[in-house]
């Protein structure tokens, strides 16, 4: 029996590290943004196209950056989910409308029960995407008062999500 | 109805033929393949240089949506949108390192195919090694234990037991 202990315990310690790699979602690659302040961006916004927005204008909130459009299926799973979150007027939700049409992208809103954004910013080429990391859409990052990136939630934002892990933080930012 | 039913070998003419023409779909479809996807490939034709250092760089990146790909091999738009920014850089004059520093710190180390070795990369970098080192240890000692039983005498009633199982005569012993 003893001559099998070895390669048992190799087994065991092999089928551990496969447990753990099936369990992890290959998708969701850690952001180096975390702690670093938000990329600098300066973009006309989508319902009042004269108007622009950037980080600055920002200043003194905890804020959420929604990066969202028209093309993107999951989002309209998470469209609710943000909706719900504007009318608790918990926290200020931007949106970053990426590689989308600007007639496109407010149609879309209208259709899937309205705006949750404060404002969003139009990302038609998707240069301020990619200075965010942005490799999928949805993506949502948590932005401190002083404009920096404290978490990134990848995919579409779920109520668990930001009962558990997202409005917590948000909170205890606003706070300290 | 009647008229429908045929004898077997104008059965097997018509699948003959069928089957030529199939053939000769698939060739022509075939030849034409590499012609269509150069075509979905069409970039903007540029200074041959800078495309090569914009493909040599992208080979090194990978394409974060589509898993196991490179930014050159893929098509997806992240890819196009990559390579567009790294035509770009290059263009403007940066060298390869400020370029993968420019990925890097939008999409972390994961984006690279070759990771830089630091504190939380040794055990990527040198498990194989110590993997090579470990077995070769453990190959060795097994053998020099084999090497070690094989030199050892029978004890006296091994030796009976082996003389009865072989069946040979006692004064055989050498």
């Amino acid at each position: 029996m003893r001559r099998f202990l070895f390669p048992l315990a190799v087994f065991i310690v092999l089928a551990g590290f496969l447990a753990a790699g099936l369990r992890l979602n290959p998708r969701e690659v850690p952001s180096p943004l975390i702690g670093k302040p938000v990329p600098a961006f300066r973009l006309a916004q989508l319902q009042a196209g004269d108007k622009s927005i950037g980080p600055e204008d920002l200043r003194g909130k905890v804020w959420l950056l929604n990066v969202w459009a028209s093309w993107c299926v999951s989002c309209r799973q998470e469209h609710p989910v943000l909706i719900e979150l504007d009318q608790q007027k918990k926290i200020t939700i931007v949106g970053l409308n990426y590689k989308d049409e600007r007639a496109a992208a407010i149609s879309w809103l209208n259709q899937h029960g309205g705006d949750p954004y404060m404002v969003s910013a139009v990302d038609a080429d998707g240069r301020v995407g990619i200075d965010f990391g942005v490799y999928g859409v949805p993506e949502t990052f948590l932005v401190d008062k002083n404009g920096v990136i404290r978490y990134k939630h990848i995919g579409p934002v779920t109520a668990e999500a930001l009962k558990t892990k997202i409005l917590p933080l948000a909170e205890e930012l606003a706070r300290g | 109805m009647v008229k429908e039913i045929m004898n077997l070998p104008a059965c097997l003419q018509k699948l003959a033929l069928a089957l030529r023409r199939l053939l000769i779909v698939l060739l022509l479809t075939a030849g034409l393949q590499p012609v269509l996807a150069a075509d979905g490939m069409a970039q903007p034709v540029g200074d041959p240089v800078v495309e090569a250092r914009v493909n040599k760089l992208a080979e090194e990146l990978r394409c974060l949506t589509c898993m196991g790909q490179s930014i050159a091999d893929s098509q997806s738009s992240f890819s196009s949108d990559m390579k567009r920014e790294i035509r770009d850089m290059v263009k403007a004059g940066k060298n390869d390192k400020e370029i993968i520093e420019f990925m890097v710190q939008r999409y972390g180390d994961f984006v690279l195919y070759r990771p830089p070795v630091k504190s939380t990369t040794w055990l990527l970098w040198g498990g194989p090694f110590l993997l090579l080192i470990l077995s070769l240890a453990f190959l060795l000692a097994k053998l020099r234990k084999r090497r070690g039983q094989a030199a050892t005498e029978l004890t006296e009633t091994e030796h009976q037991a082996a003389v009865q199982l072989l069946g040979k005569r006692e004064g055989d012993r050498p």
